[in-house]
């Protein structure tokens, strides 16, 4: 063709669909005259409808390309030459022509099935286990015909094998039920989507808008609050939001009056700051925490002459408590002061006291065997005397966890929770949580619960999503005896800490129970117990697939099935709502508790301190943690070992202190 | 006139931490840093009223647990661009004791 269209000059191409329009763009831009022969009544009728076909064609002929519609091949002329010099239609007209592309679209070829007595009607049909109607005969791909759509894309081919494959192996479970393809068109200067079922029809509702003289189309089809299909010509910025919604089948309800305006008029869905800074109003909350607009954010900046994140979020608390919003606030930052902006340093240093990284410090610690902060701040040459409550909380976290039993755990740079083992509340009251293994508790628990309730005249009960119950109003001087009366072991639901472990019933109780889940959680959260982290950790065990016990959103979540235990990890369901990444699945119990240690003693040793394990999987990739757990045998033993090692040596920071008479000091006041 | 009153050893108060002084309702947040140095604030942050006495010390500030705030321990000032200030006491150390005017407050935004 590239030849051809060097040395003659009329090109027809028979077809206008996708690969007929790129066709005939890629000769015309090679110089050639190009008409485009179709039968259908508008362009693409497969990918748009008719007002978007008739915007396409009119770009296209604005670059010169010419189009027959409605016209069918008669016969293709030969000329004295021997070659084709001209096409002739079924209506008498014709076109001059030196070369002729045919781009008609797929046709089975069904002759071998056929002959063979399998039902054909436009391919092979095929059931949603891609069986034909001899149920011994399987077909896929471009020849079969699945209720009533012969797929021409490899996406659909793939979806289809796996579930003959999963057929084969008698796993009867999965079923095809038609693929969601979507379109773009390969052609300079044009933007088109399209996805689904953009025609619409009966039980369907359309959303349209239409600017003709822009050169912009949307349709969007709902059925039952679903976005079912939608064709876009000339603005596609949010194709690929669209069709992420039509796939997944989000309901679109609540999202309907801005759904046309695309994603950035919807709100700070899933809250990580991916809106466009530039499209926002003054009055649009930017920081949901501390109730920051745009507007608030852009005038700081003006009038106080900040250029830094950190300055913004000084001045502004912008984004200064979950930080969810980061991104936002750097976008709004660039695009306020312009070129004068300074972009957060790649490598960000842990706090104002020093120029070093997490990294560096780390490695630091672990090289030259430091074990005091000040040891750490004097090496590694701090700014300021004795750091700051950011810089000093992580050093500590990194001496204990680094060097267990040999660096002391210094109270003074722990954050108030972790030093009073307690949660300080607005009015300075603390709230505790003592730990119910496994979400079990027992009448006589309960009843110490109570009667501490009344004792100490406690405020409030509170049950938490964690399986357990929140006592809260507690005042400080009381704690000991709180945790001396209730005779439970910390909760800590105050620290950087193994929180709870979920369970659901499962087997002993559940009539769909396949694995004992419950003393698994309980397994779990006793060998975990008293486990310092970069931050909170959460576990969860489910007996079956139901998954009751939430584990999708868990540091370390394991599923329960018939033929052993499936670890997820790295879920979050807090700030940024993740779903847990599957790592492996293993037979005993035995080996959940070394690949869940395994996984949490790695991001122990190697996660930034406040990171969660969503974050620092994150940043390392899911892949680099399967090369460490899952390839390195002695690897996963060794990061295990090390982990039961550190744990032997805490001790349950409620018995030392209600007890032991360990850090009275801490929960007495004085008086003049 | 300061009126002194005896509170406590310097040993009963943690390097880099604070104590709660009750003088009647008021609460006093009594700190010292590490260089042995003590000072006394209303244990009241200026922005939402949190415990300073609870906060961690360094150098010679201490950062409210409640937001993060950073008070100035000499003043009892918010470290800028924060604005407010707790009321600061005056105190004193001699021989190892500590000592207090928990009537006096000096108002620093005079």
């Amino acid at each position: 063709m590239i030849h051809a269209s060097s040395q003659y000059q009329h090109a027809v191409v028979i077809g206008g669909g996708l690969l007929g329009l790129e066709a005939a763009n890629g000769l015309m831009k090679r110089g050639m005259q190009v008409s485009v022969v179709h039968i259908g009544p508008w362009l693409m009728e497969r990918q748009l409808d008719e007002p978007a076909a008739r915007l396409l064609q009119k770009s296209l002929e604005e670059k010169g390309m010419k189009f027959l519609l409605q016209k069918q091949t008669a016969e293709l002329v030969q000329g004295e030459s021997g070659r084709v010099c001209a096409i002739k239609f079924k209506d008498g007209d014709s076109a001059p022509a030196d070369l002729v592309v045919m781009a008609v679209g797929i046709r089975p070829n069904t002759e071998l099935a056929e002959s063979s007595g399998l039902h054909c009607n436009r391919g092979v049909v095929v059931n949603d286990t891609m069986q034909t109607f001899d149920p011994r005969i399987y077909s896929v791909g471009e020849c079969a015909a699945h209720r009533g759509i012969a797929y021409g894309l490899v996406a659909p081919l793939f979806e289809q094998a796996k579930v003959v494959a999963n057929h084969l192996a008698q796993h009867g479970i999965s079923r095809y039920q038609g693929s969601v393809t979507s379109t773009k068109l390969k052609v300079t200067g044009i933007d088109l989507f399209s996805a689904g079922d953009f025609m619409g029809g009966e039980g369907t509702e359309s959303i349209l808008y239409s600017d003709p003289i822009g050169g912009v189309y949307k349709k969007l089809v709902i059925r039952d609050n679903k976005l079912v299909g939608g064709v876009m010509y000339g603005d596609t910025v949010d194709g690929a939001w669209y069709f992420s919604l039509l796939r997944d089948g989000k309901n679109v309800n609540e999202l309907r009056d801005h759904l046309m305006f695309g994603q950035d008029h919807c709100g700070n869905l899933g809250h990580s700051g991916i809106n466009k800074a530039a499209s926002m109003t003054d009055d649009m909350e930017v920081c949901g925490c501390n109730g920051v607009c745009k507007g608030d954010i852009v005038k700081a900046i003006r009038e106080k002459g900040l250029f830094t994140l950190e300055d913004v979020r000084k001045h502004t608390k912008a984004s200064g408590s979950c930080g969810s919003c980061t991104g936002l606030v750097e976008q709004i930052l660039a695009v306020t002061v312009g070129g004068d902006y300074s972009a957060t340093p790649k490598t960000k240093s842990m706090c104002g006291c020093t120029e070093h990284t997490h990294e560096d410090v780390r490695a630091a610690i672990r090289q030259n065997k430091l074990l005091t902060i000040p040891q750490v701040q004097q090496f590694m040459e701090w700014d300021t005397p004795n750091g700051c409550a950011s810089c000093r909380t992580a050093l500590n976290y990194y001496l204990i966890s680094t060097w267990p039993g040999e660096a002391e755990d210094d109270p003074q740079s722990r954050f108030i929770n972790e030093r009073a083992h307690a949660n300080i509340q607005k009015d300075g009251t603390y709230s505790v949580i003592p730990r119910m293994w496994g979400g079990n508790t027992t009448p006589s628990e309960l009843r110490r619960i109570a009667d501490v309730v009344d004792k100490y005249s406690i405020p409030a009960v509170h049950v938490t999503g964690g399986q357990r119950i929140d006592l809260l109003g507690i005042k400080k001087e009381d704690l000991p005896k709180v945790w001396a009366d209730l005779d439970m072991p910390s909760g800590h639901a105050y620290g950087k800490a193994l929180r709870t472990v979920k369970t659901c019933v499962g087997s002993e109780w559940c009539r769909f129970g396949t694995q004992n889940s419950t003393q698994m959680g309980i397994d779990l959260e006793k060998a975990f117990f008293k486990m310092w982290a970069p931050h909170k950790v959460k576990l969860a065990v489910s007996g079956c697939p139901r998954n009751c016990a939430e584990v999708a959103i868990k540091d370390v979540g394991i599923i329960g099935v018939d033929s052993g235990w499936e670890i997820y990890v790295a879920g979050n369901g807090g700030i940024k709502t993740e779903v847990a990444q599957f790592l492996i699945k293993v037979k005993t119990e035995a080996e959940v508790m070394e690949y869940s240690g395994a996984f949490l003693q790695l991001y122990r040793e190697e996660a930034r301190y406040l990171d969660r394990t969503v974050h620092y999987v994150e940043r390392v990739g899911l892949d680099y943690v399967k090369k460490k757990i899952l390839d390195d045998h002695e690897g996963r033993k060794a990061l295990y070992e090390r982990l039961i090692f550190a744990l032997s040596i805490e001790k349950d920071p409620w018995v030392e202190r209600a007890k032991e008479g360990k850090f009275a000091q801490e929960f007495a006041s004085l008086t003049v | 006139m300061t009126q002194w009153l005896e509170v406590c050893d310097l040993t009963e108060i943690p390097r880099l931490g604070a104590r709660v002084v009750n003088h009647g309702a008021l609460a006093i947040a009594v700190f010292r840093n590490a260089d042995d140095e003590v000072f006394a604030l209303e244990d009241r942050c200026p922005h939402k009223g949190g415990p300073l006495s609870q906060g961690i010390v360094h150098g010679r500030k201490v950062t409210c647990p409640l937001h993060g705030w950073n008070i100035e321990l000499i003043s009892g000032c918010a470290v800028a661009p924060d604005v407010g200030c707790a009321r600061e006491f005056p105190i004193k150390i001699e021989a190892g004791r500590v000592w207090l005017d928990p009537v006096a407050a000096v108002s620093a935004a005079a």
